[in-house]
């Protein structure tokens, strides 16, 4: 089963994708060992750099027993001119399931339609990254209790920004209402504003962060993504515009969550590393145990109600 | 045609009237006719008519053209009427229909998507979200287009 976005998940899958993670999580601690997966074949495809991604996906693979292809570009075919059909048919051969991430919109659609193996988007271009999104649900509901009606507000980069872009989405479905900080340049692209809109979310969009954050239950920072912009100049005119740190957490709410998919440049300074709201890196540990559910789910691999 | 005939009747082949006024050229387009085959084609633009003021017509001899290639027009010319002609008489009229997907017909005109590159074997794939008002979207990179950006971007 394919994951390109979020829409190839119902509300109620993207549930039980997290109460599958859930329990999971003794083995992504290394504290359990269920080779679920032994003799599975995972083949990671990045055509663009990655570390969290890359990495979980493979300590997730590796923690339930099953073994990993990796593939960058450097190094292979691709940087000869192989299209992108033509390695799918390649890893179709070699791999039980396939993650991909490419510098591309659509790539892992077309990845998809190209095999018969099950495939999912790791990130294409400014497009999707929906196992972030699952990810970011599931350390949501760590930090709330619930992913229903909350009150989050996304920053920085949503124009280029895919973990934006899958989140906003995901979340709209779940009743949230979202205000949208931004520069103009990096707004909100206007076909997911008016999707989010059209599924009865509540946007709101600013370009200013310290007002918004007061009544927020998430706050979730991106990085101004340099290797987006067509132009180093107009990088220059937004990098570093949104910066967090311990004094502007003073009159949130208690339970604040503040979430980064990382790597930070400076939008959250370290001095809210030690605060309770800082959640991003526990976001990139959970990772590992929701890539761990989405595997089981690609090869159609059921997970036992208790795992000790 | 009740008014004047300016174009003689057929003897076998496709009649495609009521294209709105001015889209014959874009109609050919969306068909492939350019002048590579040797079928003589009649073209008249901006005559008058009675039902919808002023129209295109195309009348292309010796070739039957099949529904799915009649779905092509249905961005340009939904509701233009078209018969198959056999023997100079009206043997079968055919309808537009806008399907779910146009296949091949025009390439994603969003410069990043993955279908720019043109070694790339799959057909290109964009889908119709919604008829009214109408949104397409490419099937890969889910980027909307526009009627005008499609018809910029035909295959």
């Amino acid at each position: 089963m394919d994951l390109i976005t979020m829409d190839d998940l119902t509300n109620e899958e993207a549930i039980s994708l997290l109460d599958n993670a859930e329990r999971l999580l003794p083995i992504a601690r290394g504290d359990a060992y269920l080779p679920l997966l032994k003799g599975k074949v995972l083949a990671n495809l990045f055509f663009e750099n990655s570390t969290r991604t890359r990495l979980s996906f493979e300590t997730s693979m590796k923690r339930l027993g099953g073994e990993v292809l990796n593939l960058s570009e450097a190094g292979s075919s691709v940087k000869k001119g192989e299209t992108l059909y033509d390695t799918m048919q390649m890893i179709n051969g070699y791999a039980d399931v396939a993650v991909i991430r490419h510098p591309r919109q659509g790539a892992a659609q077309y990845a998809a339609d190209s095999v018969q193996i099950p495939v999912m988007n790791a990130g294409d271009g400014a497009g999707n990254h929906p196992t972030q999104t699952l990810l970011d649900l599931f350390t949501i509901r760590q930090g709330q209790g619930k992913i229903e009606g909350l009150n989050v507000v996304m920053v920085g980069d949503l124009r280029y920004g895919r973990t934006a872009h899958s989140l906003s989405h995901a979340l709209s479905r779940f009743g949230a209402s979202l205000t949208l900080v931004s520069p103009e340049p990096l707004k909100m692209p206007s076909e997911i504003v008016r999707d989010l809109k059209s599924s009865g979310c509540h946007v709101e969009e600013s370009e200013d962060l310290l007002p918004a954050i007061s009544s927020a239950d998430v706050v979730y920072m991106t990085r101004i993504q340099r290797e987006r912009f067509p132009d180093e100049a107009e990088y220059e005119k937004v990098a570093g515009i949104y910066t967090l740190n311990a004094e502007d957490l003073r009159s949130v709410q208690s339970d604040m969550m503040v979430m980064h998919p990382l790597p930070r440049v400076n939008e959250i300074h370290p001095s809210i590393d030690a605060t309770s709201h800082a959640w991003y890196f526990k976001q990139a540990f959970n990772g590992v145990p929701t890539r761990m559910a989405l595997l089981c789910r690609s090869l159609g691999i059921d997970i036992p109600e208790a795992i000790e | 045609m009740s008014e004047m005939r300016r174009v003689s009747a057929i003897c076998n082949g496709t009649v495609i009237d009521h294209i709105p006024s001015g889209s014959a050229v874009q109609v050919m387009r969306m068909l492939h006719i350019d002048g590579s085959h040797s079928n003589p084609i009649s073209l008249v633009m901006n005559v008058p008519s009675s039902k919808v003021g002023s129209k295109d017509v195309l009348k292309i001899e010796d070739r039957e053209l099949s529904q799915e290639e009649l779905d092509r027009l249905a961005l340009i010319a939904p509701s233009a009427s078209i018969a198959i002609i056999r023997n100079y008489g009206v043997a079968e009229k055919r309808q537009i229909e806008l399907g779910s997907e146009l296949v091949n017909i025009a390439r994603c005109s969003f410069f990043n998507c993955i279908t720019q590159n043109l070694n790339e074997p799959l057909p290109h794939r964009l889908r119709v979200v919604t008829r009214d008002p109408l949104e397409i979207r490419c099937a890969y990179c889910g980027r909307s287009q526009s009627v005008s950006e499609i018809i910029d971007s035909l295959i």
